[in-house]
């Protein structure tokens, strides 16, 4: 099958619906005249698994021959910016469990271009460092002095807080 | 005239300096956006709402809007210059509006993209301040199964009118709808599907799922492909002004595109990336006269004509949202979200309950259209230097941005999280060709669907027949119904498939 696509797409869609369906199961049906929470999820997430369903059979019976293929998975650039981002949280939030402190907005702007940085084709730390601090430079003046959002700034240990 | 009277209340508004100055820097950044390919105005949109917050709620839409229909206009740049579009909308204009630019007459197919969108921009605001009074009457008699049956509607009209393979397009709405409801459920109160977790209570966040879904999975899929080489015709840019016999073609281009965009914009599901392509469509069917450039090899008509559309599209898609309270599309959808923000329920009460903000906002989107051709023409050699920061610069920032963004909404870092978590489902989404935008309207649209279907069937105790028996809501489903019986028919079909190859 060539067509693999639309079948993982209708597999998902499947499986997400059929999880919706199970799970609103767990609250009040009701009846269409008094419905309870769980009438609409279960509603929906039955058409939802249907419809994947005939999305699946589709993509394996009638159009295996059209040739949309997943490709290749992008895994650099996915684990590099999704972890950019989780440690920009990390840095702004700290890790309580792990005893990790705050480190506060302008580590995180660091953080998160260096390893943002990662995803491209070639990486040159230069160019990251010069960025980072661009970026940082650019977030106080606007998101800090001009805006007044609430951020932690600077490492809590440092600011004494 | 009433008209009148309500305009002036609206100018009272728009021109104060603050607000004159919100819409400046709405159309600038939705101009810088625009021009750079890569991110579109929904990232962008939810990228600045956190920055809203403080600003009171005109101010605050003002400026969201600006972004959209500034984008519209520097997304045209980028297709007649790199052969690029830069925003989706634009790209019919990358067809002839290249040409153009490689035979030296840049700044013609500029200028002509131009006059096109500011005329069709002021043509799309009067029709919204000429239809807003009279369809907000007609909202007053809806009732829920009405409610329904226009939002079905909508939702139709999101999967026929805007997007490829219609069966994924109209699982990506059930899928939308089913996130819609995670959260507590108001009727009842019991918090569904947040396995406990304090945050999931309040519902999944629509900013998280449109960063993650439009920024991120964006970010990720652009990376992947290899850097292409980009030919920017940055020397070629002189004289902007179109030749007499170009403003001659031109005009009647343009009025067509105008009046199509406008319609098209008003229907649920149209918008700009639709319109502009039977804008196109539309010139290209009409007879050349002698001596002109065929279709395709640099035809001023073909840049005039869906710029012209698009952006009267954007300005009339507006109409839905404001009257009834239901998103066309998916920045309309973002511009509920931000409504809500703001304390402000969308629908006909605005009008009567916040005028100064609807006639504020209408009257603040024609003066950004005068602005906007001001920021496009003569400061065309600026957003040409903007085509050359390279996308290694740019990808890191639209990552941070999107990351404060998230955090500022609830100073938490759940939303961090989360939007993480969305960014790969968002990847997925593009590598398994399923489109977010019908997901993310879905989304919006999920919790108001079933508080009114609830109520619907209540009143009728149970009895599903009140949706048609119904005259009003029986329209709306059969409206429904013959959209999608519409792209059935076998020559329609075929123009779907050509329009979203392109993508």
């Amino acid at each position: 099958m060539k067509n693999t696509q639309d079948f993982y797409a209708g597999l998902l869609f499947a499986l997400v619906g059929s999880a919706f369906a199970w799970g609103a199961l767990d609250y009040q049906v009701g009846s269409s005249g008094r419905m309870g929470p769980g009438f609409v999820p279960l509603l929906l997430g039955v058409l939802l698994a249907l419809l994947g369903g005939v999305v699946m059979l589709r993509a394996a019976l009638f159009q295996a021959d059209r040739g949309n293929a997943i490709g290749r998975w992008a895994w650099k650039p996915m684990v590099a910016i999704i972890a950019a981002n989780l440690l920009f949280g990390v840095a702004l939030g700290g890790l309580p469990s792990l005893r990790l402190p705050a480190l506060g907005l302008m580590s995180g702007i660091y953080l998160l271009t260096f390893v943002a940085c990662l995803a491209g084709e070639r990486f040159k730390l230069k160019e990251a460092a010069l960025l980072a601090t661009a970026l940082a430079a650019l977030s106080y003046l606007a998101f800090v002095l001009l805006l007044k959002l609430q951020f932690p700034v600077w490492p809590v240990f440092l600011a004494g807080n | 005239m009433e008209l009148i009277n309500h305009l002036a209340l609206g100018f009272g508004v728009a021109f104060t300096p603050v607000n004159l100055m919100y819409a400046f820097v709405g159309c600038l950044l939705g101009t810088l956006i625009g021009v750079l390919p890569g991110i579109g105005p929904l990232a962008t949109i939810a990228m600045l709402l956190p920055a809203t917050y403080a600003l009171p709620p005109t101010s605050a839409l003002i400026m969201l809007a600006g972004i959209y229909y500034g984008a519209q206009y520097g997304g045209s740049t980028t297709a007649i210059l790199v052969n690029l579009p830069g925003e989706a909308s634009s790209v019919v204009t990358v067809i002839d509006g290249y040409q153009m630019a490689r035979q030296g007459r840049a700044g013609p197919a500029l200028a002509a993209a131009g006059i096109g969108s500011f005329f069709a921009g002021c043509v799309g605001t009067l029709v919204l301040a000429a239809f807003a009074v009279p369809l907000t009457e007609v909202a007053f008699l809806f009732g829920p199964s009405e409610y329904c049956a226009l939002m079905l509607l909508g939702l139709v009209g999101a999967v026929v009118l805007a997007s490829g393979d219609l069966l994924k397009a109209f699982g990506m709405i059930l899928l939308g709808l089913l996130l819609g409801l995670v959260g507590t459920d108001v009727n009842s109160g019991v918090a569904r599907f947040s396995f406990d977790i304090p945050e999931l209570t309040d519902g999944i966040g629509f900013i998280v799922i449109a960063m993650g879904l439009f920024g991120y999975g964006e970010i990720i899929s652009n990376l992947s492909h290899p850097a292409s080489e980009r030919q920017v015709f940055t020397a070629n840019v002189h004289g902007l002004m179109p030749s007499r016999q170009d403003f001659r073609r031109m005009w009647p281009a343009i009025l067509r595109g105008t009046g199509l965009g406008a319609v098209l914009g008003i229907l649920p599901g149209g918008g700009a990336v639709m319109s502009a392509f039977a804008a196109y469509t539309i010139e290209k069917k009409t007879r050349l006269q002698p001596g002109e450039v065929p279709f395709g090899e640099g035809n001023i008509r073909g840049v005039a004509a869906p710029e012209a559309a698009n952006n009267a599209a954007s300005q009339t898609s507006f109409i839905p949202l404001l009257t009834l309270g239901i998103p066309p599309n998916a920045v309309m959808a973002l511009m509920v979200g931000a409504m809500t923000i703001h304390n402000i329920q969308p629908g006909p009460q605005v009008m009567s309950s916040n005028p100064e903000l609807f006639w504020g906002l209408v009257v603040s989107m024609w003066i950004g259209n005068a602005m906007l051709i001001v920021l496009n023409l003569p400061l065309i050699g600026i957003w040409i230097k903007l085509l050359s920061v390279p996308y290694r610069w740019l990808y890191p920032a639209i990552v941070l941005f999107c990351a404060i963004g998230v955090y500022s909404t609830n100073n938490n870092t759940w939303d961090i999280w989360m939007v993480g978590l969305f960014g790969v489902v968002g990847y997925a989404f593009i590598k398994l060709g399923m489109e977010p935008a019908p997901l993310l309207l879905g989304f919006i649209l999920g919790p108001i669907l079933e508080e009114n279907l609830r109520r619907a069937l209540l009143l009728s105790r149970g009895d599903w027949s009140v949706f048609v028996t119904r005259p009003l809501s029986a329209g709306l489903l059969l409206a429904a119904l013959a959209l999608l019986a519409l792209v059935l028919l076998p020559t329609i079909r075929r123009t779907r498939e050509l329009a979203f190859v392109e993508d």
